[in-house]
């Protein structure tokens, strides 16, 4: 398994946000993990991501101990649910920067640089956009400028918190009908969080329900009523 | 069943005889600016204007020879100097506190957050007294002090310390609620694409808060260079060696030279406005980059 999480235990006061959880996710695979609010799995994303520390339990990825890599080492691209663009960066600086920062060794020079923040913002199509200001970008475009800033740095793992949340539903749709044809492309290993069971379900190659900080099993009641019935069709992990 | 809904056009009925249901009568509104003009003026406007009258009164030969004499030099000087120290350690210590406060839940931040305030409801003689006592001859280190032949207290470094005491709240006051209100996401994305702690400081922190870093710097100056009561208490009043601005004139005016002292206050007050004018410039940016 290129990324497996293990006996995960989280809480903060007297709320559990993982307890126990396991959780294991193959190379280029599209995963989404699917519950309702406050059943842990932004907790779980950000744990992986680095951005909190678990109580107990093990992240690996290719067998390698992420819980001792510092967040900067991870090389994880993480997609915040209100996209956490850099207000004070124009859209190219905002996807330049992952190379920006990077030690002089690795840091490509201006001209490459150049060359393949274009080649991104092509690539989610604001190719034109480059000097905008975050501010003066529409909800679909600052998720995509936020997609772009985290591809830029190759991240081995894509982490997107509620990635379609603050979104109205028609730009919705077409942004998860863009993004599932982006992880064709690229095959980066991704994980995302959502509570919208068609989201999910459309989108994933494969949905884990969380309850509670726990993984339901596929055929529990609970997945059951959350997938509406239509749990049935698709292939449920169940991951005890 | 439909009703046809009048036409809305809001704001655009300067016609119009009814007055809001919100709004207040025209005469107390009236009465309301005239009232808050008339105290402005009387209390803030016509000292100003009386300073600079009263300066300017004999002249101004008398006005330069004031501004030029040597006492009122090195009291401009030290002045400047007790500034100049104070505002990089402020700075220092403000974006110190205001990143723990905001980014971090600890044991004590209340307590950290009263002594922030402590300046602020501390009267300032108490402020210059608790540096004699701590490092006055009688004081706690006085002894040490003077064995190691340091001076404090009616010295430069006290005046120093007292500037700093009352200058400390003005840059975290202003960010601690900024940096509240921001969060950490943006910091957080910085550090996951690589950035060094060092680095997202550099490129994300500093950029978002420079505005208000920069309205808190003005207001602590200001401050640092209109202080009386604190430094006033640890200076000793030595002409040409531990007299601020402030102390200088007030000194002058005790000894009757009017014009003088009302020359180097003129000093003060320009100071004063050129600050006030730089905050409204920054307060105008602070607003357009927090939206």
């Amino acid at each position: 398994m290129t990324l497996s999480v293990r006996h995960l235990h989280k809480s903060f006061g007297s709320t559990i946000a993982c307890d126990g959880l396991n959780l294991d996710v193959a190379g280029g695979e599209l995963v989404a993990l699917l519950g309702p609010s406050g059943c842990g799995k932004t907790t779980l994303l950000r744990i992986i991501a680095g951005l909190e520390l678990a109580d107990a339990g093990s992240v690996q990825f290719k067998g390698e101990d992420l819980g001792v890599l510092p967040v900067r080492e991870r090389g994880i691209g993480f997609v915040f649910q209100h996209y956490a663009l850099f207000n004070h960066l124009s859209v190219f600086e905002n996807v330049a920067f992952g190379l920006r920062v990077r030690p002089k060794e690795t840091r490509p020079d201006e001209a490459e640089l150049r060359r393949r923040v274009s080649e991104l913002l092509e690539r989610v199509q604001l190719g034109s956009l480059g000097d905008r200001m975050p501010q003066q970008l529409s909800g679909g475009q600052r998720q995509r400028v936020a997609l772009a800033r985290a591809l830029a740095i190759q991240p081995r793992l894509l982490l997107l918190d509620e990635p379609f949340g603050a979104l109205d539903a028609q730009v919705r749709k077409d942004l998860r009908r863009w993004l599932r044809q982006l992880h064709q492309e690229l095959h980066i290993t991704t994980l995302f969080v959502t509570h919208d069971q068609d989201e999910a379900l459309e989108l994933a190659d494969r949905v884990i329900v969380l309850n509670r900080g726990r993984i339901e099993a596929a055929d529990s009641d609970f997945a059951r009523r959350f997938l509406g019935g239509q749990g049935s069709d698709i292939e449920l992990a169940a991951v005890a | 069943m439909t009703i046809a809904l009048p036409a809305v056009t809001p704001a655009k009925q300067p016609t119009s005889p009814l007055p809001r249901p919100t709004e207040d009568p025209r005469w107390l509104r009236g009465l309301l600016i005239t009232l808050a003009l008339a105290f402005m003026g009387l209390f803030l406007f016509v000292p100003l204007a009386c300073v600079f009258y009263e300066a300017l009164k004999k002249g101004w030969d008398v006005y330069f020879a004031a501004i030029v004499d040597p006492d009122a030099i090195s009291a401009l000087k030290l002045t400047l100097l007790a500034a100049g120290i104070s505002l990089p350690l402020n700075l220092a210590f403000g974006l110190a506190a205001a990143w723990v406060v905001a980014k971090y839940d600890f044991r004590g931040k209340q307590i950290l957050l009263t002594l922030i305030d402590l300046p602020f409801s501390v009267s300032p003689v108490i402020a210059g007294l608790i540096y004699v006592l701590i490092f006055g001859a009688q004081g706690w280190f006085g002894e040490w002090l003077r064995d190691h032949d340091i001076r404090v207290i009616f010295a430069v470094p006290g005046i120093v310390l007292a500037t700093i005491f009352v200058t400390v709240p003005f840059i975290a006051r202003e960010l601690i609620p900024l940096m509240q209100a921001q969060g950490s996401e943006q910091e957080e994305a910085a550090l996951l694409l690589g950035a060094s702690g060092w680095q997202t400081f550099y490129r994300i922190t500093l950029p978002r808060i420079r505005w208000a870093l920069l309205y808190g710097l003005i207001l602590s100056n200001a401050r640092a260079m209109g202080e009386f009561g604190a430094v006033s208490v640890v200076s000793g009043h030595v002409r040409g060696q531990t007299n601020t601005l402030p102390l200088h004139i007030e000194i002058a005016y005790n000894e009757y030279q009017f014009a003088a002292a009302f020359a180097v206050a003129t000093l003060l007050a320009a100071l004063a406005l050129v600050t006030l004018g730089l905050k409204v410039l920054v307060e105008r940016q602070v607003k357009k980059t927090s939206t």
